[in-house]
């Protein structure tokens, strides 16, 4: 089932389909309106999303329906830089936050079971971040990382920088950005594998004579794949599509644009329509190959 | 009369006739018939999966039958919805509302039926229970027996003129279990009214029940007194499923106007008409492990005894009251056989050659054979 | 702030209380001290703009920016509408936050109680059709509806808001309060009617009120969501402008420090919600063991 995709193990959720249920109109009128709705502001903004990515520009700019296809083969060939580029950020951002997130989320799903006080406390510092507003956070560490911020003098001090470098407007920052918002959605869901984890595995494998390392890899490792998953998904997904962190104005520079970027500008300032949306099928369509191949590869597809 | 407003006098008679209740993919309960007369202890008894529980959702009316027909008290009941129906379950899991007190809990049946001092009667039925001094405690502040307590209280308060109870001791741990089975059939003893108790465990059945119905896949196999039950079978499902039989399976070569002999492996066996399901042909018969005297030397003939062996015993385990043998005959079979320790120590070693008999009234016939039947645990 | 943080918040406010083993004392370290270490480095990293933008709400700033420190005062709090088009916004977001949050739990319980205690047809439909928007890149969301605002004439403003915003918000009130009715027993939905509950009467007594924790958490993800959202809103927000947006528009030319007194003092109050709720959990779970 779709929805517990993200759900990082999805819970008692199982027991329920062994229940017995009942048949009857009640359903229809609980579901008609919501189903209703996401139909009409999901599913018919996609289909317009494809029409619109479709249309022809008269001489006189005004859009028409037709058949054009070559709107994908434009797009895709002028915006092929971008479009690798997100993808590649977007992954390198997804490889960095895990290897940031799961000994964080170890130590506080595992290690800190004996103090509950301390568990929650740290918990709700790994998801402080979502309190404070995205755009101000991101603007803070613009400042942080500008040329005359803390962080570059440091590292010209100790000459780890040119005297003409910059972090902020380059490559690294927009991943660093991308990496730095989406932590918590990696962290949230490894901690609720780990933390469900029963102790008495790693005993067990300790017991048949696994060393720590082996037990860590053939044991913790596989027990919170759920949680990788999730994590990686809710993390890779919006990083692919952001375009705030690569945006001009906070981290990123003329050499980081992404996906996110064009397809904003297209849409809202050029008001090129057909460009806009042919990238945005794109970038959908190549998400969803991603996820499902990677679901699939990661032998988790019993939680889509 | 209504049951939304008023009690049931006293307890009432459940009839199901022709019930068949099939879910998508397969059926729980094929063809059932089964009446439940007033005031009775009836117990369900089966193995998972029988159709047990499903029986029991149908006369609480969580579930509709796909044909047949449910009278209560006489008057068809069939389509109606559980909140119409004079009947109340103890749920399994207790089902006991968490955002409520015991006391609301209690008295929720007889606030939605807007009976008179619903608070008063909760408190009543609390009592019955002896857990009145926690009233204004949440469920989950309970142990496990006292929540069980409360759901019986719960259900016992709206005075239904039937109480169905859902393997209602399963969750509790066999010392618990003892005392409330005690206490259920008092409190039974009590209100007088019809109680039908679904389990899979022998023993409680045979102890709490006046009736015991048991059922297997969907159909109901044999009912009776639990005595009659265990000491005369009538399948190998049964005779298998209430503690533990030996079986014997062969053709029957002579028969006399009161008793049929069976041939079990060159001695003939037997069996009295009035104790045989079936009188021709190849039959099982049976007898149970403590009916049987392990013997270390050949009886002599004699027309009340049945004799079987001799074979060797392969495995002797002492369990207190009482030591299980077991002999191997050659061309029978495994026998196993109950001794009460009335001596220190095991009569016989592990090899020992050994002839086992049992008095003529004790054997009885089944109308199937064990091959048919995967019998239960 | 995206999305897809649905619903790792809601596993926060609802705060379910758990059974866990302890681990033993001293089994598999990854080094005593190591682990520790780098967690706390960890935690005060993701925590460096959250101070600082606390910090610079105290800032006594000069120009138009407010990025370089000069001095503290308290300026900035006592008068969070000087700058008044930061107090707008703020009140847009609130007014878009609460009328998207109270559609979408409704239409959301809805869906999540009938796709836990019914049997339909189409059920794996439903299940994607609640599922793809959770996989949606927020661009491609965004970018749809202004499309078919756009064809259907529709113009952007407040009311194209809340459409977008219900919309995201939607599949997460589902699957959070779907998760707390899966772990409901259904029993104590049958014994409610077999304890002579009319369907209504077992809804209002047993149902909703089993149901009210996972709905509050739906509630309060729904709205934080919402509040915070800027991909999806600033492609149909026309000339409305919502705190978020307001904040993109103003980076160009400098952000005052009004804007920071509003989302840290919304900090604040979330962070109050979340350890307040903790403590109640963790309180209640106590005296049940106590009475026990």
């Amino acid at each position: 089932m779709a929805i517990t995709a993200f759900g990082a193990g999805g819970g008692p959720a199982a027991a329920v389909d062994a229940a017995p249920k009942r048949r009857s109109w009640v359903a229809l009128f609980l579901l008609l309106p919501g189903i209703l709705y996401l139909v009409l502001f999901f599913i018919v903004p996609l289909v317009s999303l494809i029409i619109t990515s479709l249309e022809t520009q008269s001489p006189d700019g005004a859009f028409a329906y037709g058949f054009q296809w070559q709107n994908y083969v434009d797009s895709v060939g002028t915006f092929g830089t971008q479009i690798w580029r997100s993808f590649f950020f977007a992954i390198l951002a997804t490889v960095i936050a895990l290897l940031f997130s799961y000994p964080l989320a170890y130590f506080i799903g595992v290690k800190a079971r004996r103090w509950p006080l301390l568990q929650s406390f740290m918990l709700i510092l790994v998801v402080a971040p979502f309190f404070i507003s995205f755009l101000l956070r991101t603007l803070a560490w613009k400042t942080i990382l500008s040329d005359d911020g803390p962080v570059v003098s440091a590292l010209k001090g100790l000459s780890l920088l040119g005297p003409q470098a910059h972090i902020t407007g380059e490559p690294i920052a927009v991943v660093f950005g991308l990496t730095y918002n989406f932590i918590p959605f990696m962290c949230l869901p490894i901690y609720t594998t780990l933390e469900r984890l029963d102790i008495r595995y790693l005993e067990a494998s300790s017991d048949l004579y696994a060393g720590g390392w082996a037990t860590f890899r053939k044991v913790t490792i596989p027990l919170s794949l759920p949680g990788i998953v999730s994590g990686t998904l809710l993390t890779f997904i919006p990083a692919a599509g952001d375009y705030v962190n690569a945006s001009q104005d906070f981290l990123g520079g003329t050499s980081s644009t992404m996906i996110g970027n064009v397809i904003q500008s297209n849409f809202l300032v050029q008001e090129n329509y057909p460009v806009a949306a042919a990238l945005s099928i794109v970038l959908m369509f190549v998400i969803l190959v991603v996820v499902s191949v990677y679901v699939k590869r990661s032998g988790t597809d019993d939680l889509l | 009369m209504t049951p939304q407003n008023s009690f049931a006098d006293s307890g009432a008679d459940l009839e199901l006739t022709g019930i068949s209740k099939r879910f998508p993919g397969f059926t729980a309960i094929e063809n059932l018939d089964l009446t439940i007369p007033a005031g009775s202890f009836f117990a369900l008894l089966g193995p998972s999966g029988c159709g047990k529980t499903t029986t029991l959702r149908l006369v609480a009316g969580l579930e509709e039958p796909t044909t047949g027909q449910i009278l209560i008290g006489g008057k068809d009941l069939t389509r109606t919805k559980p909140y119409q129906r004079p009947v109340n379950t103890v749920f399994q899991s207790y089902a006991l509302f968490p955002h409520m007190t015991v006391l609301d809990n209690v008295a929720f049946g007889l606030k939605r039926r807007r009976m008179s001092d619903p608070i008063g009667k909760a408190h009543e039925a609390l009592r019955l229970v002896e857990l009145d001094h926690l009233a204004g405690r949440k469920p989950q502040q309970l142990s496990g027996g006292q929540q069980q307590r409360v759901a019986l209280a719960r259900a016992v308060v709206n005075r239904p003129a039937l109480l169905l109870l859902d393997e209602p001791l399963g969750a509790l741990d066999l010392k618990l279990r003892r005392q409330m089975q005690l206490e259920l059939k008092t409190i039974q003893n009590e209100v007088g009214l019809t109680f039908v108790h679904v389990t899979h465990d022998q023993e409680e059945a045979m102890t709490m029940a006046d009736t015991v119905a048991v059922m297997n896949k969907g159909r109901i196999e044999q009912m009776g007194a639990p005595e009659d039950l265990y000491e005369l079978p009538h399948t190998a499902f049964v005779a298998n499923f209430l503690g533990q039989s030996n079986l014997f399976t062969g053709p029957v070569s002579s028969s006399t106007s009161n008793s049929i002999s069976v041939e079990v492996g060159g001695r003939r066996i037997v069996v009295p008409k009035d104790r045989a399901q079936v009188h021709d042909g190849t039959v099982t018969i049976g007898v149970r492990p403590e009916k049987l005297t392990l013997l270390t030397a050949a009886p002599a003939n004699d027309s009340g005894e049945n004799v079987i062996g001799p074979g060797r015993v392969i495995d002797v385990s002492f369990s207190g009251v009482s030591t299980q043998y077991v002999v191997a005959v050659p061309g029978v079979g495994d026998i196993i056989v109950f001794a009460q320790n009335m001596v220190f120590g095991p009569v016989v070693e592990v090899g020992a050659e050994v002839w086992m008999s049992w008095t003529v009234d004790h054997g009885f016939g089944l109308s199937d054979s064990p091959e048919l039947v995967s019998a239960g645990a | 702030m995206s999305a897809q943080e649905g619903l790792v918040l809601g596993k926060i406010y609802s705060a379910e209380p758990d059974a866990r083993r302890t681990p033993p004392r001293g089994r598999f370290s990854l080094g005593k001290w190591l682990l520790p270490v780098y967690s706390a480095l960890a935690l005060a990293f993701l925590l460096i703009p959250i101070v600082y933008t606390i910090v610079f709400s105290f800032n006594a700033q000069t120009g138009k920016s407010n990025i370089a420190w000069s001095g503290f005062t308290l300026a900035n709090w006592s008068g969070v509408c000087a700058e008044q088009d930061v107090c707008a916004a703020f009140g847009t977001s609130i007014l878009i936050g609460l009328v998207s949050t109270i559609a979408a739990t409704i239409l959301g319980t809805m869906i999540a109680i009938a796709l836990v205690r019914y049997r339909f047809p189409f059920r794996s439909a439903v299940s994607l059709l609640i599922f793809l928007p959770m996989a949606t890149p927020e661009v491609v969301m965004g970018a749809g509806l202004a499309a078919q605002f756009l064809s259907a004439g529709i113009p952007k403003g407040i009311g194209t808001i809340i459409i977008a915003h219900t919309l995201f918000c939607l599949s997460f009130v589902v699957v959070t309060v779907k998760a707390r009715a899966a772990s409901l027993d259904p029993a104590l939905e049958e014994a409610g009617r077999d304890l002579y509950g009319s369907p209504s009467q077992v809804f209002r007594l047993i149902t909703l009120p089993l149901l009210l924790p996972g709905i509050l958490a739906a509630a309060l993800l729904s709205f934080s969501l919402s509040f915070d959202d800027f991909i999806i809103t600033y492609f149909n927000s026309g000339t409305v402008q919502t705190f978020p947006t307001y904040i993109y528009i103003s980076a160009q030319r400098g952000i005052p420090a009004q804007a920071n007194v509003i989302a840290s003092a919304v900090f604040l109050i979330a962070i109050a919600i979340v350890v307040i709720s903790q403590i109640v959990t963790q309180s209640r779970q106590k005296r049940l063991n106590a009475v026990r």
